[in-house]
């Protein structure tokens, strides 16, 4: 019975006995509970008045629903010295976020195109190159990154941001390109060559139209990353200040009373964007990576 | 004239296109990676202060460095901390991925259960977790609450244990992902020679022991290279966790770093720091990418 499982689920063909399957399924619900305890306490905690959370269990229900927190978490509380919420630097985020991911996506796929049919000399150096910029902790590059950004007027504004994350995630975005369209068969390409197609024509009729699961993995990658960043906004947002900072600032907040609902409040709305891209098109992207594109 | 120069450019052009379109990556590459990398060093051998200057102080920072009793907690912590939390992603999520690849009814449900966390940024992740298990209003006094009065867990508030919460909330975060790199690996084998392996009796441990776990080598390769280099990146997580505290018990090189840089004005040593980390990267990355891109070429 277990051995024909083919098919749909790829299943392993070992089978298990009936207390073993019982074990393992208790583990796996164990597991999930881990996973969803933290998410659990962070929503349940941000429509409690704060009474019930210094003054009550963090694991129960609210006896009063309230989502005053979630507006003042938005738009009231205090990030540094303004009572402007976290709004103004959710806009941030956006503005930094959308032409990055665009960008280091456009730029990732050319890159992927020339690297795997349009072949030269030296080419594998050059990806090598790139490709070990993705694995470098940034601290080596902060120091001269605040100098260059000083230089260029940048400094503390969202297009310095931007830069910033596009220069350090064309890395992983060619990685990703160049991994698919290697699959491709260059063979077409030199038809259309033949053909009379130009680079351009080539990229845009040909390779585009197939690249659907490799730019929504992109799109997933970076767009996680940049929303997800702390490091580069902490260093270089100045008053331009991207969500998680404003975030990290909300909680470690040393003056007046610790607003916990706030907090959990802020930090959801911190995750929601990302969340809601995983629950939308996570599907994809686990298989997209599993199609090939993070080969190890 | 122009009519048999004009295709003659058009070609030329075509030729050179792939290049020109590569190279405002490649420059760019050049001068914000290893540009960057070549200055930072440059620094590390220099007396910088708040701003970098070029008084040239050869191996004095790194010398102050390896004197400093802040980097030395940085060290022992970092290593602690990859240790405990590659061994544990790597075990939690190859476990998971094997209970989950035994024809689980909800798996659908469960899998995206497992990976979510992997969404978040570390900073909404140390935020939860820190409120979680502080003794005052988390996990502590739920246990109290419930009746389990001799409870207690305050390891945040401890500075030899505060390193072990970073493990846990690491953990959580990323296991997920582990999980689906194993699946992955786990679909991909044939189940044929599991099949004949069973025919000639062998029992599930050895199937797996024997087979299916040396056949996983290079998602064991791939779980190691991400997570070791996430390991020693990681500022985030302890900033918003721990803040590095209590005292300067969860120090870390990334944040040892950013302190002595941009708070303690002593770029030279934040820079000499710097180095280490980066250097301590390409002894992992180095290797493996060459393996890989040499394999592939």
């Amino acid at each position: 019975m277990a051995a024909q499982s083919h098919g749909v689920t790829q299943d392993t063909a070992v089978s298990t006995g009936r207390v073993t399957r019982a074990l393992i399924y208790l583990l796996l619900l164990l597991f999930a509970l881990f996973y969803l305890l933290p998410l659990y306490v962070m929503g349940i905690n941000s429509v409690k008045p704060l009474a019930e959370i210094t003054g009550g269990n963090m694991m129960a229900l609210p006896e009063v629903w309230t989502l005053e927190p979630w507006r003042s978490a938005w738009s009231t509380a205090q990030i540094g010295v303004e009572p402007t919420g976290l709004k103004p630097y959710f806009l941030n985020s956006i503005l930094m976020v959308a032409p990055a991911v665009a960008i280091s996506t456009i730029v990732g796929a050319l890159n992927g195109y020339v690297l795997t049919k349009w072949r030269f000399r030296g080419d594998t150096w050059v990806f090598g190159l790139m490709l070990f910029s993705c694995f470098i902790p940034f601290q080596i590059v902060l120091i001269p990154m605040a100098v260059v950004l000083g230089t260029l007027g940048l400094a503390g504004s969202v297009p310095g941001l931007i830069l910033v994350h596009v220069v350090y995630g064309i890395g992983f975005t060619t990685l990703y390109f160049r991994n698919y369209y290697a699959a491709f068969p260059t063979e077409l390409v030199r038809a259309a060559q033949i053909d009379g197609a130009g680079f351009f024509q080539i990229f845009w009729r040909i390779l585009l139209p197939v690249s659907g699961p490799i730019a929504v993995v992109s799109v997933i990658w970076q767009f996680t990353n940049i929303w997800n960043d702390f490091l580069f906004g902490a260093s270089f947002g100045g008053t331009s200040q991207p969500m998680t900072v404003a975030l990290n600032n909300l909680v470690q907040s040393s003056t007046g009373v610790k607003e916990y609902n706030v907090h959990f409040a802020g930090a959801i709305l911190a995750a929601l964007p990302t969340l809601f891209v995983y629950i939308v098109a996570g599907r994809y992207f686990v298989r997209g990576l599993m199609a090939g594109s993070v080969k190890g | 004239m122009t009519a048999s120069t004009a295709p003659d450019f058009r070609t030329r052009l075509q030729d050179w296109l792939p290049k020109l379109v590569l190279a405002p990556s490649f420059a760019v590459t050049v001068l914000f990676v290893y540009g960057f990398i070549a200055f930072t060093v440059v620094l590390s051998f220099t007396g910088s202060k708040m701003l970098p200057n070029f008084k040239w102080v050869g191996w004095e920072n790194y010398a102050k460095l390896w004197a400093l009793p802040a980097w030395n907690t940085a060290i022992v912590n970092i290593a602690i901390f990859a240790t405990l939390y590659i061994v544990i992603c790597t075990a939690v999520g190859l476990m998971l991925a094997i209970f989950l690849d035994q024809k689980i009814r909800g798996e659908g449900v469960l899998r995206p259960i497992y990976l979510y966390p992997m969404a978040l940024s570390f900073i909404v992740t140390g935020t939860a977790w820190k409120w979680f298990l502080d003794p005052g209003i988390g996990l502590e006094k739920v246990m109290h609450l419930w009746g389990w009065e001799s409870f207690s867990f305050t390891w945040i508030k401890d500075g030899d244990m505060a390193i072990y919460t970073i493990v846990i909330a690491a953990v959580w975060q990323t296991s997920g992902f582990v999980m689906a790199m194993f699946l992955a690996g786990l679909r991909g084998i044939d189940n044929e020679i599991l099949k004949a392996a069973q025919i000639d009796g062998a029992s599930n441990w050895q199937l797996y022991r024997r087979i299916v776990i040396p056949l996983l080598r290079p998602a064991f390769l791939s779980a190691f290279v991400i997570l070791s280099h996430l390991a020693i990146k990681s500022y985030d997580l302890v900033v918003a966790l721990t803040g590095g505290g209590p005292g300067r018990a969860t120090e870390m090189p990334a944040t040892f770093m950013y302190s002595y840089t941009f708070t303690r004005n002593q770029m030279g040593i934040g820079a000499s720091s710097a180095v280490i980390m980066l250097m301590t990267i390409a002894a992992i990355m180095v290797p493996y990418l060459y393996a890989e891109l040499k394999e592939k070429a």
